[in-house]
């Protein structure tokens, strides 16, 4: 069950990276990072870390999306726009 | 420059429910996994969300750069005093001069397997409180400094 589990949250992790990389739309991209991050937490967690899951779903999934999305709003939303 | 109601409102939402989380973290932090770097995190992620969803103005009516810093030097001041009051008492740098004190969090702990007491431990949950509110402050000032740079860009 757990290794199920285990293989479901590794191609989440790798599908939602793909998305990271391939998407043109910046905000997309961003929020894809903020699940990209509470995937990587759930990992540590399966693998018994539960100390470093917290602190990845806090400083990764929270603080930095937060980051990307303050930088976003201060330039263009889409990638290779020039104003 | 706010973001939509809808973003807005569940940010409302959302914030005591962070809040309160992240406060049990960090007053768990010598029970359960956890602490005062990952509670204040926690805690700096309900104030972040705020700022991305609210302006920068309506932001710094509320919360200033000065209260953010403040509370940074207050929690490292309370970090360092508790430590160096153990070699007033005449014990060694960072010892823990509260466990097994009757005092606050100074109850003895039970022998064996148990749920555990919250009141135990002795400095380590002060000393939790002290990086937690460090944290708060550090990382919510952070995004604070970055927000105003983009609202001058904007303006």
């Amino acid at each position: 069950m757990i290794d199920i589990l285990n293989g479901l949250v590794l191609i989440g992790l790798l599908v939602s990276a793909l998305f990271i990389v391939r998407c043109r739309d910046l905000l997309s991209a961003a929020i894809s990072f903020g699940i990209f991050s509470f995937l990587l937490s759930l990992e540590f967690y399966i693998l018994q870390a539960p100390d470093v899951a917290i602190a990845e779903a806090g400083i990764g999934a929270g603080l930095t999306t937060a980051i990307f999305i303050v930088a976003i709003r201060g330039t263009t939303r889409w990638e290779g726009v020039r104003e | 420059m706010s973001m939509s109601k809808i973003v807005r409102a569940a940010a409302c939402v959302l914030l005591p429910f962070i809040l309160v989380f992240g406060f049990y973290i960090v007053m768990h932090g010598h029970l359960t996994p956890g602490g005062g770097f990952q509670g204040g995190a926690v805690i700096a992620t309900g104030f972040v969300l705020l700022m991305a969803a609210f302006s920068y103005d309506s932001i710094t009516a509320r919360l200033s750069k000065s209260s953010l810093t403040g509370g940074e030097t207050l929690g490292l001041l309370l970090f360092i005093v508790t430590a160096a009051v153990a070699l007033g008492l005449g014990g060694t740098f960072f010892g823990n001069w509260l466990a097994n004190s009757g005092a606050i969090f100074g109850t003895p702990v039970a022998f064996g397997a148990n749920p555990g007491n919250l009141n135990t431990a002795g400095v380590i949950p002060i000393m939790n409180l002290a990086v937690g509110i460090e944290v708060l402050g550090g990382l919510s000032v952070i995004l604070l400094y970055m927000l105003s740079g983009v609202h001058e860009e904007v303006a």
